[in-house]
């Protein structure tokens, strides 16, 4: 397990070397937007590793709700968080590049916003989860995120018809690219999926630490303050060691 | 002590409040048409156990089962009193157990009105429970719980807060309904209130069972009356 | 589950017997929608016209922040006495105090609507230029989406540890496509400028969505502890 966890963390640094060497020098310069777009090969992979997470946040959610194992919520709560930081790194990566590009920082473009939307919503779902009981956290937070999954559509068609009411920046975003360009993504994406992997999972493994931990304290505390009162009061000491 | 079926089955009972274990592998059988006590210093998982049972607070691990089923399947045989009145202030005695009957399926004013002639309470009382006596509460809160006639009683101290009299009232009263069949459970700190009418007591500690015992005086430290 | 109709109008007559004597929530939510009336008209001073482009958002913002008053007692009145639990130990299905508490708010926010829409047409010389009868449908499902899944994420944020602070956290977000579709649909009636059914349809399909939702999970809010 150890051993896995090790090569697969030298496997993604190579591989975030190798991307980012691909972005910055192998892949061709935009004609009209120049070396700004290059900020693309972060932007676009992070956004889809996010969307990712938090459709494997959905599905853990609904096996909770279904079979109530822990590790599930577990799951849930780790690609929450995870991807609630690379849906930030898109959120302050589009600006950057749209100031430049389009003149403005921000838009209230489709996507822009569906993402706008989408990192409200799963903040307000870790929100939810730091400020509830431990016991009943979650089956609270998984309701919270099928309501959030039922959510997106929704707000996809409304910002759809929106948009086209209203004038909007024209983007270049349907015509072809280069294939060299797409190479390039596909490896970063690679790369960042990878990168997200290994977080989750160490994050994974500290959380389901933490839980043990927890638990282990609480049998333990609840014995001693048991113990203490029984010497105490010069009672015979338990019937029962400690689990 | 004559062999009884049991009626309620604990296994390994572990509930667990976040960094707080409540109770920690707690296993046993009752039997039915008894009247128990349980008994323990604050924290001991008195309540916890008796929530647990009422299939209000679902176990971390181990399973409950009542008259065979879970909790939840057998509430219509449950009757459970908490520490606060489960009552709505501002509505009168009568108004609060017709609300309560409808969740039962209970239509019409004369179960409501039994049960409140039962505790010993008028039915034509027009006061909001808010304005109630302590004991004139709890007694009500018991009409609350007895009201679709449950097979099993839980009630969480019972009588805190409650003049003696009206104490030996309520045990009065629960005598004749273990008498009539029922099954009582009672957490409580006044094990004097009930000896002599209860048939067992159980002794927790620490999140366990430490002890069962016919008589109060069978456990050799007894526990401190607060 | 027949009993669920009989036992959601017990809860609803309870509910609106235990209002009708305190009145705190009503008074409490007029009085607030009021105040944010009074304060809009003084952050925004606005020409008729320009009033007819605003005013959507304004009405709505003011009714959701009211709304999340109302939302925040109907649960606070069940956790009193701890109340809930002796609901949770009946046989009474959970959807039966769902859609009581859900109609509940909706008969209270429906009344604020009443009152306010008058005050505001007052304020802000509105005059609908659009079809004034399809302001009905608009407030009739924007006041079951804000209620709707208000009083479930109610019943859920009640259990947090920030109480009454957490509601809008969650509602907020979730509620931005149905807050949008109320919004622009009373502009576009205001203003008749266009067709508002796109936005009517979406609010129905966002009711229609969660209603389903809010009734399926229910059950596993109210016995969560």
């Amino acid at each position: 397990m150890k051993k896995a966890f090790a090569i697969l963390a030298v496997l993604t640094a190579l591989l975030l070397i190798y991307a980012f060497y691909q972005a910055m020098w192998v892949a061709p310069t935009e004609r009209t937007m120049g070396d700004v777009q290059r900020i693309f090969y972060y932007h676009v992979p992070s956004a889809w590793t996010a969307f990712i997470l938090f459709f494997v946040n959905l599905v853990a959610s609904v096996a909770y709700l279904v079979r109530k194992n822990p590790k599930a919520d577990v799951v849930a709560l780790v690609s929450a968080e995870v991807g609630v930081i690379f849906c930030t790194v898109v959120l302050v990566t589009g600006p950057i590049w749209a100031r430049p590009v389009w003149g403005i920082w921000w838009t209230w473009d489709l996507r822009l916003t569906l993402t706008l939307v989408l990192w409200l919503i799963y903040v307000s779902y870790l929100v939810l989860r730091r400020f509830s009981d431990s016991a009943q956290t979650p089956k609270l937070a998984a309701v919270l995120a099928i309501f959030g999954a039922l959510d997106v559509p929704l707000v996809y068609f409304s910002i759809w018809f929106f948009r086209t009411q209203h004038p909007q920046p024209v983007i270049g975003g349907g015509g072809s690219i280069d294939p060299r360009m797409l190479h390039v993504l596909l490896i970063n994406w690679l790369a960042f999926s990878c990168f997200a992997f290994l977080v989750c999972w160490a994050r994974y493994r500290l959380e389901i630490l933490r839980r043990d931990v927890e638990e282990a304290e609480a049998l333990e505390s609840l014995l001693e303050t048991g113990t203490s009162a029984t010497i105490a009061k010069g009672k015979v000491p338990l019937g029962g060691g400690p689990r | 002590m004559t062999e009884t079926a049991a009626i309620i089955s604990v296994h390994n009972l572990i509930k667990q409040f976040g960094r707080f274990a409540a109770l920690r592998g707690v296993s046993a059988e009752f039997a039915a048409g008894r009247f128990h006590v349980i008994l323990g210093d604050n924290g001991a998982g008195k309540t916890t156990l008796l929530r647990a049972l009422a299939g209000l607070a679902h176990p971390t691990r181990g399973a409950v089962s009542v008259l065979g089923k879970s909790p939840r399947q057998a509430c219509r045989d449950i009757g459970y009193m908490a520490h606060p009145s489960l009552l709505y202030d501002e509505m009168s005695g009568m108004e609060n157990l017709k609300y309560f009957a409808r969740l039962y399926g209970i239509s019409g004013d004369e179960p409501c009105a039994q049960a409140i002639c039962a505790v010993r309470l008028d039915p034509a009382l027009a006061r909001p429970v808010g304005q109630y006596s302590q004991g004139m509460r709890q007694r009500m809160s018991l009409a609350r719980a007895i009201l679709h006639d449950p097979k099993i009683l839980f009630l969480d101290e019972p009588f805190s807060n409650v003049d003696v009299h009206s104490a030996q009232e309520m045990v009065r009263l629960l005598k004749g309904m273990r008498d009539a069949g029922k099954t009582i459970f009672v957490v409580t700190h006044q094990a004097a209130l009930v000896e002599g009418v209860a048939d067992e007591f159980i002794w927790m500690q620490a999140g366990q069972i430490v002890d069962r015992t016919a008589s109060f005086n069978q456990h050799t430290a007894g526990v401190q009356r607060t | 589950m027949n009993s669920l109709w009989p036992i959601t109008l017990a809860s609803l007559a309870k509910d609106i017997r235990l209002e009708w004597r305190s009145k705190d929530a009503l008074n409490s939510m007029l009085f607030f929608s009021l105040l944010v009336v009074v304060i809009f008209s003084f952050s925004f001073d606005p020409t008729a016209e320009e009033s007819r482009e605003i005013a959507g958002g304004l009405v709505w913002v003011a009714f959701l922040f009211s709304a999340i008053v109302a939302l925040n007692q109907t649960w606070a009145r069940e956790l009193r006495n701890q109340v809930l639990d002796a609901y949770r130990v009946s046989p009474a299905p959970a959807n039966a105090l769902f859609l009581s508490k859900a109609l509940g708010n909706f008969i209270l926010v429906m009344l604020l609507e009443a009152v306010m829409a008058p005050l505001f047409m007052v304020f802000y010389n509105l005059r609908v230029l659009g079809t004034a009868w399809e302001l009905i449908p608009v407030c009739v499902l924007g006041t079951w989406a804000l209620v709707a899944s208000g009083t479930f994420f109610a019943a859920m944020s009640i259990r947090t540890r920030m109480r009454e602070v957490m509601l809008p956290l969650i509602l907020f977000p979730l509620s931005i496509p149905a807050i949008q579709s109320m919004v622009e649909a009373t502009r576009i009636i205001l203003s008749g400028d266009g067709n508002p059914r796109f936005w009517i349809v979406l609010l129905l399909t966002y009711d229609v969505v969660f209603t389903t939702a809010c009734l399926a999970l229910f059950e596993t809010v109210l016995q969560a502890e």
